[in-house]
């Protein structure tokens, strides 16, 4: 069989998208000639298709909203907050459940028990109905959003955490650490956890995707950020009116989307691969 | 064994209805301004609060509440006037033919497109299907709604394709015609396509990168090797020894996807109008009809937890190492 494009290369393609991506959501809004969130002449701006000048001599490379904003600057800026949300999400997500799934293995017993049974009960709702069960009872916006994306997520990484703290903890270096009088913290900390650590980061760079799917999708459904602030979900749901008339209000958001979950999608599965990797070649030189 | 298995699951949904009672409980505010509407005046409120049991001290409150569970009393819906057990048991049957339908044909494409390219590992198709699946997967199912809306049911009638094209968007049936029998039967069928599709596109797409690496780890086992140098055909050793072996992660799997489908119907509902859990829960998001989203989070924790148990239930069956004596 010929080798066609090694998964390495993918990864580099979803590297170069989600650069690209972050770049633009940086950049362009501040390079815009005009303020994305002001609303100027509705009448002679509003739903503009893609590839048009304005009256004003602006190019609209995908168009205009029905406020006559600029499509592209705007999807920029709500990249902002969809990466934000995303990776802030994800990754304080992800630091709850190496506290809570190494803390639990570390110290069993009880406080093991009680932990582990939270997780498990929590991971029986799915997601995104837990998720929209926090938007109802708090008040939606972005604070919101990411608070509830932590809560909803940490239960994958702690479970992961726990099981390779148990088996990080059985293997004969810890036991001469502690035979050497190193104090258990000091163990946890320098020992146990570095070799612990590989399933959680593939798990947490695999949860940047879906926390911002999720995120958008509270946004749809109007539970999540809220106009005037654009985040990828609420440009949808506002381009869902305009569906027939003007498509590219709807897709383009969507395309920014999917393009940013391909690129962490492909991320994570290369690092799954490079770290899968690792541990059996370490597995073999043991042997 | 099995005994042990079913009485987790139970202790495991008691979890989850104590916690759905601790966090409307620790939502901000007053849980009387929760769980009253907010058109009550006050005199109604106090009356309401006495007859909730919202002035009884926490413990008691759990108590009552643990026991109107147990009899199945989840409530009355604000929004409905009616108990949130019926209005649950309405939408229950439309959101389950939805996704029942969505699951199978998720695992029939996704086995089969993910066998395919273990089969073919490394080759330009591999690879092709490899970033389409990817991309459909990461696709929010609203956003694919929109697309398939805007091609099949505007586009379709302002490019003027055949009829069989123009698919109609709203709804579970044409309102205004008083079909029955086959006519009526073909009416839903016809809604039905767009939101089935979106739901198996995204579903089978995920399924495919799972069974592309089961399978492909299976075809390097080295009893697949002796299949092959006994002489058997490709399409044995696919079937007898290779989909064989791939089928107990997959029942797994098949349990795991049952919460995903669901959660992901919240959208397709939304999006199509069906009224089935995903709107009602949506519907009563918007109302902040708070009986009814409580109801419907412990409904859908309920049918997570009793896929989990039936697929493990499922497993020694299929799976002689897992069989204990």
């Amino acid at each position: 069989m010929t080798r066609w494009w090694p998964r390495a290369t993918l990864a580099r393609v979803g590297l170069v998208m989600l650069a690209a991506m972050v770049l633009g959501a940086l950049l362009l809004p501040a390079l815009a000639p005009t303020d994305p969130r002001a609303i100027g002449d509705v009448l002679a701006l509003r739903l503009l298709p893609p590839f048009r000048v304005d009256v004003a001599g602006h190019f609209h490379l995908l168009g205009t909203d029905k406020f006559g904003r600029d499509v592209l600057v705007r999807m920029m800026l709500a990249g902002r907050v969809s990466l934000f949300v995303g990776v802030i999400g994800s990754v304080l997500a992800a630091g709850v459940g190496v506290i809570v799934g190494a803390g639990s293995a570390w110290l069993g017993g009880a406080a093991d028990r009680a932990l582990t049974a939270l997780g498990d009960a929590l991971l029986a709702v799915p997601r995104l109905i837990l998720l929209l069960v926090c938007a109802a009872l708090w008040r939606p916006g972005t604070g919101m959003v990411v608070g509830v994306l932590v809560a909803t997520g940490w239960m994958g990484v702690a479970r992961l955490m726990r099981a390779e703290t148990l088996g990080v903890t059985a293997r004969p270096f810890i036991e001469s650490a502690t035979a050497l009088g190193v104090r258990p913290i000091r163990i946890l900390w320098r020992h146990v956890l570095p070799n612990a650590l590989a399933p959680a980061i593939v798990a947490t760079t695999l949860g940047v995707g879906s926390a911002i799917l999720l995120e958008s999708g509270l946004s749809f459904l109007g539970l999540g950020v809220q106009p005037p602030q654009p985040s990828w979900g609420n440009m949808l749901a506002d381009g869902r009116d305009a569906i027939v008339t003007a498509p590219w209000i709807a897709l383009s958001p969507g395309i920014a989307l999917i393009a940013t979950v391909l690129a962490c999608t492909l991320l994570g599965d290369a690092l799954r691969d490079r770290l899968a990797g690792e541990q059996t070649q370490s597995l073999r030189d043991r042997a | 064994m099995l005994l042990r298995r079913v009485a987790e699951s139970v202790v495991l949904l008691w979890m989850v209805v104590s916690l759905t009672f601790l966090l409307v409980r620790a939502a901000p505010g007053d849980p009387a301004a929760v769980l009253i509407p907010p058109s009550a005046s006050p005199a109604d409120a106090t009356r309401l609060r006495a007859e909730l049991g919202l002035d009884a001290p926490l413990p008691v409150q759990y108590a009552r509440w643990a026991k109107g569970m147990l009899r199945g009393d989840l409530g009355t819906s604000f929004a409905q006037r009616r108990p949130v057990s019926a209005v649950l048991a309405d939408a229950i049957p439309i959101s389950l033919a939805l996704g029942g339908a969505s699951l199978a044909l998720t695992f029939l494409i996704g086995v089969a497109v993910g066998t395919m390219q273990a089969a073919k590992r490394g080759t330009a198709v591999d690879v092709a299907l490899t970033v389409g699946t990817t991309a459909v997967y990461a696709a929010p199912s609203y956003w694919l709604a929109l697309a398939l809306i805007a091609v099949f049911t505007y586009g379709a009638t302002y490019w003027g394709l055949p009829a069989a094209f123009r698919l109609p968007a709203f709804g579970m049936r044409s309102p205004g015609l008083d079909l029955t029998g086959y006519a009526a039967l073909g009416d839903l069928a016809r809604h039905a396509v767009l939101p089935v599709f979106t739901l198996t596109a995204i579903g089978a797409a995920g399924i495919a990168r799972y069974t592309r690496s089961i399978v492909a780890d299976i075809l390097d086992a080295p009893f697949v090797r002796t299949a092959r140098a006994k002489g058997a055909t490709p399409f044995a050793v696919h079937v007898r020894h290779v989909l064989r072996n791939a089928l107990p992660p997959l029942v797994v799997l098949f349990a795991l996807a049952l919460p995903g489908t669901l959660a992901g119907s919240v959208f397709v509902e939304t999006v199509f109008a069906w009224p089935g859990m995903g709107r009602a829960m949506v519907t009563a998001i918007a109302a902040r009809d708070y009986p009814v989203v409580l109801g419907a989070t412990v409904l859908y924790a309920a049918l997570v937890i009793a896929a989990n148990l039936c697929g493990d239930l499922a497993l020694p069956a299929l799976d002689p190492r897992r069989r204990s004596s």
